[in-house]
């Protein structure tokens, strides 16, 4: 008691101090006519920017002086921005935007570099510049994660991109031609031999035309299992396989560990089957759905689903394998147990032996127990959905429900056996005890306390909070709405993200901080011990191609310049450096076929170039030691002046050349 | 004497045995200085000469040129070249690429330390009045070292490009080979380092040979 007096003392004083740097700018004018001393008073300061000692324990939690790193990174998606973000804690600042499926002109992502990446997603020819980033996977090792990569899927065209976690770049877009959308992934196996990608709303498999009058017939749900190889960095297409489910709407999955390794559990919101048509008089989707008093808990073997698949139980449809219904029931791949109707999420504990479920539309978590599951499969049960999938009853395999508030949604988890689960419609996150072994048997399954937050709260993201073994320290809640958070601008708000302290046991919780996000909806988020990861400070080697993460055998290095031309194709060899390009003229003639390489031949930390052609639509990021390839068709004459969009150096301005297209 | 008169005769006898004693080791010590500086040479190779740092706001870490006897480097870390990156900031004030200094010194020093090597093997085991004449390349080899460097920095200081971006900031100048400097936003301080502090231990260890040989050559005339 005395340490944590002590220590909190010391957080204070330093808030304080911090605050007082703060308004010794900020109001030093006023100050200095009222107060002469007050200037430099940390206490007046605080005073009169009214902050509580609350409010100076939070800053002195969460200021990070300059050059100093932050403890841990939270990998948050950027919804239909199509991003990802990377943000420091307990700062809250952030510190990069990663572009994946969506064109983005700083990191020069589909302006001329990275396009063989975006065409990746392209589906049946289709340009798709845009995605629905929702669930950030970071790869993991024995159920911990191990920084080396990143997986989002993209809710609206049902893909999945890979993040090199070396350079934060994204490296390759994948898409099951058999599917259309996705929202329960990605989540990683324990040692990211898969990449688990569920799907969302039901569909006719392989792109193909179905009336929804025949939905229960004609209509699938589907979970994809991408096979990663971490030798190549890439998903492995071939080895990857995908299970039909009932079209029941599928959402939140997540991979089971410890104990519970080598299967998925996802939640569904639509085992009603319903269609919707409110033009129609038919009940609208938000009613229909909702309508039965229970949706289903998937429960899959994702090791007897490998084994199928491995043997030949998959059928090709659209040019992917896929395990049919009929076959994951044969070889009883898929089960399922009832949940409170239209729930949401389906979180594994640290140690793999419960599932968490979240009422969404009931006030209650409902925990399944793994051993009860693997007791109720063994002994057998005879009942069935329409489909014929078995169903585990639920007084079997419920291990409890915790009553926490309205609207429960996403459950996450710390290192003193509690877990807090979001309560959107409370605007608020509750912590409860786990009351197993292992957790906190001597509270019982039991609601602890309740947060605030600010507001509408979905996801949450703690600190390795989805590993085997979270740390605990902090939590972020993911709010929807900010509504009167920030100064206004305009209708369009920013999301809400709030650091919550969550080290202390009991009903001590704190918010720390708010951080407006701007760029979309960050939906999940994963925050991974900033020493886990160990990105590049430069590219390895001059010449650098990220693409295949090695030296690109074209690059060009100083003294290789030039330009040469065979017949309508013309061959510009580059090199950038502070602060020129070589060579600082390019002639070439309307109507060539124009292919490019530039390499910038720095080696020193920040020394980044840019490159951009007007009216060609070209802009390039070109990083120390990388080397970039693009094409254009040389269309229109004229003198176009290209520059370095990157302020590099003090001769920046300097650092341009003319294209010159005679008619 | 003292010996002497302890045991005039035995004593006599140990005298002498000790003096000639003396003599033989007095004859071949300086031989042995002479191998050791050949193998502070041979092992100064490995080592950097001289250093220079360079400190700004932007090089958080500072830049350094460790200067072996037949090439430059940067410190240890291999991502940044540093050599190449101090060239790079000194074209703004139009120095010459350091590449290109002391091509030809760099050139022919492994050759010129091995056959400097050789030269003190052989005074070391051939003794003759004329021998010691083949140490002072050795001897002076520290000196003549930092005499080039001297040569190259103020050749390079002083030839500037009047032409370059920063020509009407940075004025021709003098860099120290020693001691602190400084250029544009950067503070400097040049060292000599390890390899030079081993060629120097070289000479001063031939320097003590040579004068060992000399009193033993007064000596013998004298007596």
């Amino acid at each position: 008691m005395i340490s944590h007096k002590f220590s909190s003392r010391v957080l204070f004083i330093g808030a304080v101090i911090l605050v007082a740097i703060v308004l010794t700018v900020v109001v030093s004018p006023r100050v200095s006519t009222t107060a002469q001393s007050g200037a430099t008073d940390w206490q007046a300061i605080a005073a009169e920017r009214g902050l509580t000692e609350a409010d100076l324990r939070a800053a002195a939690m969460t200021y990070t002086p300059s050059g100093v790193m932050d403890e841990y990174v939270m990998f948050a998606s950027a919804g239909q921005g199509g991003q990802v973000l990377a943000i420091g804690l307990p700062s809250m600042r952030l510190l990069r935007l990663i572009s994946v499926f969506t064109p983005e002109s700083w990191q020069g992502y589909g302006y001329g570099a990275g396009n063989e990446v975006l065409e990746q997603g392209f589906i049946d020819g289709q340009e798709i510049l845009w995605g629905d980033t929702h669930h950030p996977a970071l790869s993991e090792t024995n159920g911990e994660y191990d920084g080396q990569w990143l997986f989002i899927g993209d809710k609206a065209n049902g893909r999945v991109a890979v993040i090199d976690l070396r350079d934060f770049e994204t490296k390759q877009i994948v898409h099951n031609p058999a599917f259309l959308n996705d929202h329960g992934g990605t989540f990683v196996t324990p040692n990211t031999e898969y990449i688990v990608e569920g799907g969302q709303y039901g569909l006719p498999l392989g792109g193909d035309y179905a009336p929804l009058a025949d939905y229960q017939n004609s209509y699938s749900g589907m979970i994809t299992f991408w096979k990663f190889d971490r030798d190549t960095g890439r998903i492995d297409y071939s080895q990857s396989f995908a299970m039909e489910l009932p079209p029941y709407w599928q959402d939140l999955c997540d991979s089971g560990k410890g104990v519970s390794e080598g299967w998925i559990f996802c939640n569904s919101f639509n085992a009603e089957m319903a269609t919707g048509g409110i033009e129609s008089g038919n009940p609208p989707f938000e009613a229909g759905v909702s309508r039965g008093a229970v949706d289903y808990l998937h429960i899959i073997n994702i090791n007897a689903a490998e084994a199928v698949f491995q043997n030949g139980g998959a059928v090709d449809i659209a040019g992917f394998n896929v395990i049919p219904l009929e076959t994951a029931i044969a070889n009883n791949l898929l089960y399922l147990a009832p949940e409170p109707r239209s729930p949401h999420g389906a979180d594994v504990t640290p140690r793999g032996d419960f599932i968490v479920v979240g009422g969404k539309l009931d006030p209650h978590v409902s925990v399944y127990s793994f051993q009860r599951i693997q007791d109720t499969i063994a002994a057998g049960t005879t009942e069935t959905d329409a489909f014929g999938v078995p169903v585990l009853p639920l007084e079997s395999v419920l291990e409890a429900q915790v009553e926490l508030g309205l609207g429960p949604l996403h459950t996450v988890f710390d290192n003193q056996g509690y877990a807090y689960t979001s309560l959107f419609l409370d605007s608020a996150v509750a912590r409860w005890s786990i009351g197993a072994e292992g957790y906190r048997p001597q509270d019982g399954w039991t609601l602890i306390s309740k947060t605030p937050v600010q507001y509408n709260v979905g996801h949450l993201a703690a600190a390795e909070g989805d590993t085997a073994s979270p740390d605990g320290n902090y939590l972020v809640a993911l709010n929807k709405w900010s509504v009167d958070r920030f100064l206004s601008t305009g209708p369009l708000l920013p999301q809400n993200l709030q650091l919550i302290d969550i080290s202390q046991p009991g009903d001590f919780t704190q918010i720390l901080y708010d951080l407006p996000i701007t760029g979309a909806e960050p939906h999940y988020a994963q925050i991974i011990a900033a020493d886990k990861l160990n990105a590049w400070e430069v590219y390895p080697e001059v010449g650098w191609d990220p693409f295949t993460q090695s030296v690109d055998p074209n690059a060009v290095l100083q003294g290789t310049e030039g330009i040469t031309r065979d017949g309508n194709n013309v061959n510009v060899r580059m090199t950038a450096v502070r602060s020129h390009f070589t060579p600082e003229h390019v002639e070439i003639q309307a109507g060539d076929h124009v292919t490019w390489t530039i390499t910038n031949v720095e080696r020193a930390r920040d020394a980044t170039h840019g490159f951009s052609i007007p009216f060609y639509n070209i802009n390039l990021s070109i990083e120390p030691g990388e080397s970039i390839t693009f094409e254009f068709d040389a269309t229109r004459s004229g003198v176009f002046s290209f520059y370095c969009t990157e302020f590099c150096s003090a001769l920046h301005l300097e650092m341009m050349g003319y294209l010159l297209i005679p008619e | 004497m003292t010996t002497k008169a302890i045991s005039p005769t035995d004593g006599k006898a140990a005298g002498n045995t000790k003096q000639a004693g003396l003599r033989r080791w007095l004859k071949w010590l300086p031989s042995l200085t002479f191998v050791v500086a050949a193998a502070l040479l041979l092992i100064s190779i490995s080592q950097p000469y001289w250093g220079l740092v360079l400190q700004a706001p932007q090089y958080p870490g500072g830049l350094q040129m460790r200067v072996f006897v037949n090439y430059m480097t940067g410190d240890e870390d291999p991502r940044l070249d540093e050599v190449r990156e101090i060239d790079g900031l000194n074209h703004y004030i139009g120095m010459k690429s350091l590449y290109e200094a002391a091509k030809f010194e760099r050139s022919i020093a492994i050759p010129v330390v091995i056959l400097m090597i050789g030269l003190l093997l052989i005074a070391a085991g051939l003794q003759r009045r004329w021998t010691w004449v083949l140490t002072i390349p050795a001897l002076t080899f520290p000196f003549v070292f930092l005499a080039d460097l001297a040569f190259w920095m103020t050749n390079y200081g002083q030839n500037l490009d009047p032409y370059a971006p920063l020509s009407s900031a940075i004025q021709p100048f003098t860099p120290p080979i020693l001691g602190e400097g400084v250029i544009g936003q950067f503070s400097t301080v040049a060292y000599v380092d390890t390899g030079w502090y081993i060629i120097f231990a070289g000479a001063v260890l031939i320097a003590i040979g040579l004068a060992i040989k000399l009193i033993g050559k007064l000596r013998t005339e004298r007596g």
